[in-house]
């Protein structure tokens, strides 16, 4: 056979890694090559070139750098940013809830959680200790 | 840190170029200004300072944060018909990052006289920071950061002084004393902004933005417009003001996203630094002054640790007790920097004019008696791209 077959459209990777948070799953990829951890999501890995197959995370991490952004209180109030460290090597910017802001610190264990908001998810933490 | 091999090519550039003409025009507010009309002031009188006329110009850099096309309507404004054009856009380094290949396009004879100028009237312009920030969002997305809203660019640089503080003590009275120190320069500037005194308990107790960086350690939003004009250093001899010598330049980018860092206490300067001082021959001990792009107080202290005058994690102490203030050990950002002169969205072009100034003997009282020899630094996005420049005076040759 020398004709190609047709295929569904296939999707770039950000669309189907956000189509996965919004069912609620949290996904990172890995190098097929050097067995790399890969986030946030590419169509190659940076590290080893390969076409990066979906994993799991363990969902657990470690928050690696943290900020209060100061907003007025009628606006919403401060609110936590944070680069947390997954247990595969990633990093990622996300948010440390449950917690008053100035309680969370680098070095705290965390644990993800996807969050959906009309439909649409995201990947926020919770203190270890606190979601054990 | 391995040495860096520098090509012979490179090598044989290494102050084959100067700066024969510096001007900025507007800083502060401009109200009325348009960033064209700012460009085009600033450039005229950089060409003016260089003893040139407009029409000897066929070489043009220039960058801007909103429009992705700039050199276009800037070489139609202008009406020059340039043979050599670098828009290349990093953010506030790309004014140093235009060095080099402008040195290169010198070199080969494509063209004669480089003219790399920038204006933007930020603080008064009615198209204002929301907007340009709601644009950026669509045309220049930064999806797995934007959700968690961090102050763009602010947390950014917050994130990177949270972990210089977790891993080496560094204080925040360290990050005020960068502050304080730029606005002792400024009081001696008269074209710098904000002159009035400050103390580090002033900067500590200003109003918190984006933990642990309160206002003052964040740098200002102003207007203004700035220009230089690089030739081949023969030519440059025969100008009216005493050449500075371009005699390395190197500019290294290693990621956009401050999430995607490899650690938050390195930037790229160390690389950019490490070849533009090799291509030097020179080494951050041999500066006489630095202008190091201060759009936040950790700022200063990242990259004075990675050009190497300090090692990784001392530059809190370095700065104690006003070791970059006038007087201090090495004077840095003796214009007031981008926290206390200046900084109209891109500071990078300013840091350059700045060493300019201190190395010709025209920096009033801010003079720094005898530098011979200075290094500008640029940083651009968040802490994403950095370009650095050595530059000396004939004796350095």
């Amino acid at each position: 056979m020398t004709t190609q077959t047709l295929t569904a459209p296939e999707t770039g990777v950000q669309a189907w890694h956000q189509a996965q948070l919004d069912q609620g799953r949290f996904l990172i990829q890995r190098g097929t090559v050097d067995g790399r951890h890969v986030y946030y999501p590419r169509e190659a890995s940076p590290f080893d070139g390969s076409r990066p197959e979906w994993v799991e995370p363990a969902g657990t991490g470690t928050v690696y750098a943290v900020t209060t952004v100061r907003r007025k209180p009628e606006a919403g109030g401060d609110y936590n940013v944070s680069i947390v460290e997954l247990d595969e090597g990633v990093r990622l910017m996300s948010r440390v809830e449950g917690v008053p802001t100035d309680r969370v610190r680098i070095g705290q264990r965390v644990r993800a959680r996807v969050q959906l908001k009309d439909g649409h998810g995201l990947v926020v933490f919770d203190l270890a200790e606190v979601a054990a | 840190m391995s040495a860096v091999h520098v090509p012979d090519g490179l090598r044989a550039l290494r102050g084959s170029a100067a700066i024969a003409g510096v001007a900025t025009f507007g800083c502060g507010e401009s109200p009325g200004f348009t960033d064209m009309e700012l460009l085009a002031r600033s450039a005229h009188a950089a060409v003016a300072d260089a003893g040139l006329k407009m029409s000897d110009i066929d070489g043009f850099c220039t960058a801007s944060a909103g429009a992705t096309m700039w050199a276009m309507p800037a070489i139609e404004y202008l009406g020059i018909r340039p043979r050599y054009i670098d828009s290349t856009m990093l953010g506030g380094s790309s004014f140093i990052a235009h060095l080099l290949p402008a040195m290169m396009a010198l070199q080969s004879g494509q063209c004669n006289a480089v003219l790399v100028c920038y204006g933007s009237a930020q603080r008064t312009a009615t198209f204002g920071r929301k907007e340009i920030g709601n644009s950026r969002r669509f045309l220049d997305p930064q999806p797995y950061e934007t959700p968690y809203e961090p102050l763009s660019p602010p947390s950014a640089y917050a994130l990177a002084a949270s972990r210089h503080m977790f891993e080496f003590g560094t204080t925040r009275r360290q990050l005020a004393e960068v502050a304080v120190a730029a606005r002792g320069w400024a009081a001696l500037n008269p074209e710098a902004f904000m002159r009035g005194p400050l103390s580090i308990d002033d900067v500590l107790a200003a109003r918190m933005v984006s933990d642990p960086l309160g206002v003052r350690d964040c740098c200002l939003v102003t207007d203004g417009g700035g220009a230089y004009v690089l030739v081949r250093a023969d030519r440059a001899r025969d100008l009216p003001h005493q050449p500075v010598y371009v005699l390395g330049n190197a500019t290294a980018v290693w990621n956009r996203q401050v999430s995607s860092m490899q650690d938050l206490t390195v930037t790229s300067a160390r690389e950019s630094g490490a070849h533009a001082f090799a291509m030097a021959g020179l080494a951050a001990k041999d500066m006489h002054i630095a202008q190091l792009y201060d759009a936040f107080t950790i700022n200063t202290l990242l990259f004075l640790e990675d050009l190497g005058f300090c090692a990784k994690g001392e530059a809190g102490a370095f700065v104690e007790n006003g070791g970059i203030a006038p007087g201090g050990r090495l004077p840095v950002n003796t214009n007031g920097g981008g926290l206390s002169c200046v900084h109209p969205g891109m500071y990078g072009i300013f840091a350059l004019i700045e060493a300019v100034r201190q190395l010709r003997g025209d920096a009033g009282e801010r003079q720094v008696a005898g530098a011979q020899t200075a290094v500008a630094h640029g940083n651009g996005g968040t802490l994403s791209s950095q370009s650095t420049a050595v530059l000396g005076l004939a004796g350095t040759l």
